[in-house]
């Protein structure tokens, strides 16, 4: 594996009882770009996502096959710290899932769960994973209200600085500004794309425009697989799959 | 709308404002008779005495025997019953997540015990006691009670943790959380309100039940002073004193149950007050 890419996967094959939803999945992932994973609903983005930080164990039905490379270690393998491993990334999901405590609370226990104990050392991050996730002039005197007070579009921001307390290497977003009204998407995007020289960023989406403002690697996925792969140029500007240029397109059914 | 969808919307709202309307007027009358009787009956001497010439025909003093004993045993009951109840509730939630089929086989065994009478639960403490030699005692009645009371803690545990959503637990291990801390912090926190509810549900079955506590704990009219003593309990105060062949006697009874009555609504009204405290933090989904 080369210096630029930062996780592999290999004949990756996911089985839901008898359907199978991934099939024979082989995908690059550059390191510290942002690589969109783009398809209709149901096309096995999300799941694909789960596999990456092994969410896939807490859903007995699946069965997960093959191999993730993540800096040349298979993290399907069952001697994988998975706490660990999860620690690696940060996930942001459809919707926001604050954690029922307060907002203070919500990163201190990320901060806590990484091995952080002393409070000023606590206050200082927190503030700062506020920061960087655009959230810490708005409810910098809200810190001990409860979580659930916030706006969903806040609670969104609140669930990344929570993502980025872990000390992440990889962001893991299965298309997290769905249910924001556009200022807060807009808000998540730009963060995005100022994060992204310190970390490696999988976005799923089905907004093409979304794709195409913040992608730079582009995954194309139909019905469990990989139709088309590449830089966002390549994908978009010169698609070489009917499927890729139907959906593109528009006329896609 | 057509007709006939009109007639059945009518018809079903009136039935529905009926049953309600029913059994509100029903419990009312009967909190109303409870309140009624029992007060004319209360005395200060009731409530702090204990029974002077026996608890069958003793016209004298009062309940105390009765209501200590019952807080005990109650108390007793609940607390060790929760101790046992929370891990296995959220065992089931959290730690066999991958066995769907072991979990419906565990909540369908707790669901048909739940089931089973409590003077089952007695005469089964009671056989251990006579294989045991033990006689009946505070212990033996918080035992029984607990076991009575246990599939009612779980499975009422249970039905509030199952609602915590899958995404909650997903984003709680993707920061490392193992299934434990995300048991404690995260499922026992979510559903604060709801364990308390379980909780108090539990207790009023404990401190309401006589079947269970009739071999076990026994009577007496000294106060609780061992746990391997006898007790007495607020519902067999009840129950031997409205079969007194004496009125005024019978009529105690009344205050015994009214008492009982404050009892549990006392510990609704905290318990109440506790939930709000935490239900501030609760996501909602």
């Amino acid at each position: 594996m080369d210096d630029s890419t930062k996780i592999q996967i290999r004949n990756l094959n996911v089985f839901a009882e008898k359907n199978h939803i991934l099939k024979n999945i082989n995908i690059d992932i550059p390191k510290n770009k942002i690589t969109v994973i783009l398809g209709p609903s149901g096309c096995g983005k999300t799941t694909l996502l789960k596999c990456m930080n092994r969410l896939t164990d807490l859903y007995p039905e699946l069965k997960v096959r093959g191999q993730i490379l993540i800096d040349d270690n298979n993290i399907l393998e069952a001697k994988e710290d998975i706490y660990k491993l999860r620690q690696q990334m940060g996930l942001l999901s459809q919707r926001p899932y604050p954690l029922p405590m307060t907002i203070y609370n919500n990163i201190a226990y990320a901060l806590k769960l990484r091995g952080i104990k002393k409070r000023r050392e606590i206050h200082k991050q927190i503030m700062h994973y506020l920061q960087q996730a655009n959230l810490w002039d708005e409810i910098r005197n809200r810190l001990r209200e409860p979580a659930s007070r916030l706006s969903i579009g806040q609670q969104q921001r609140l669930c990344l600085a929570r993502g980025l307390a872990v000390n992440p290497e990889i962001i893991l977003a299965d298309e997290p500004t769905s249910a924001l009204d556009p200022i807060s998407s807009q808000f998540i995007e730009e963060t995005f794309l100022k994060l992204k020289n310190d970390y490696t960023i999988i976005l799923v989406t089905h907004i093409l425009r979304q794709a195409k403002r913040i992608a730079d690697h582009v995954i194309f996925m139909y019905l469990g697989d990989v139709i088309e792969q590449g830089s966002v140029s390549e994908v978009f500007g010169n698609p070489k799959m009917e499927r890729t240029k139907q959906y593109l397109g528009g006329t896609f059914n | 709308m057509k007709l006939s969808q009109k007639i059945e919307e009518k018809f079903f709202k009136i039935m529905m404002i009926f049953s309600t309307y029913f059994i509100l007027v029903v419990l009312t009358i009967i909190i109303y008779s409870i309140f009624e009787k029992g007060i004319k009956a209360m005395s200060w001497e009731i409530l702090t005495q204990i029974p002077k010439g026996g608890y069958y025909y003793g016209k004298g003093g009062g309940i105390l025997n009765a209501i200590l004993g019952s807080l005990a045993l109650a108390f007793g009951a609940t607390i060790l019953a929760f101790i046992i109840g929370l891990p296995v509730a959220l065992y089931i939630n959290v730690f066999l997540i991958r066995h769907k089929k072991l979990v419906d086989i565990i909540r369908f065994l707790l669901d048909l015990v739940w089931g089973i009478p409590s003077i089952v639960y007695g005469a089964f403490g009671f056989s251990l006691m006579i294989f045991f030699g033990l006689q009946t005692s505070l212990l033996a009645g918080i035992l029984t009670v607990t076991l009575f009371i246990l599939p009612i803690m779980i499975r009422s545990m249970d039905e509030i943790l199952r609602t915590v959503p899958i995404g909650l637990q997903e984003a709680a291990y993707s920061l490392g959380s193992n299934k434990s801390e995300t048991a404690f912090k995260i499922f026992v926190r979510q559903s604060v309100s709801g364990i308390i509810t379980a909780v108090l549900l539990s207790f009023g079955r404990a401190i309401g039940d006589a079947a269970s506590v009739l071999f076990t704990a026994g009577y007496t009219d000294n106060l609780p002073n061992s746990l391997l003593e006898p007790v007495a309990t607020l519902p067999l105060s009840i129950f031997f004193q409205l079969s007194s062949p004496v009125p005024e006697v019978q009529n105690r009874a009344y205050a015994s149950a009214l008492v009982l009555t404050v009892i549990i609504l006392l510990v609704s009204l905290f318990s109440r007050g506790l939930g709000k405290r935490y239900h501030k933090t609760k996501i909602n989904f």
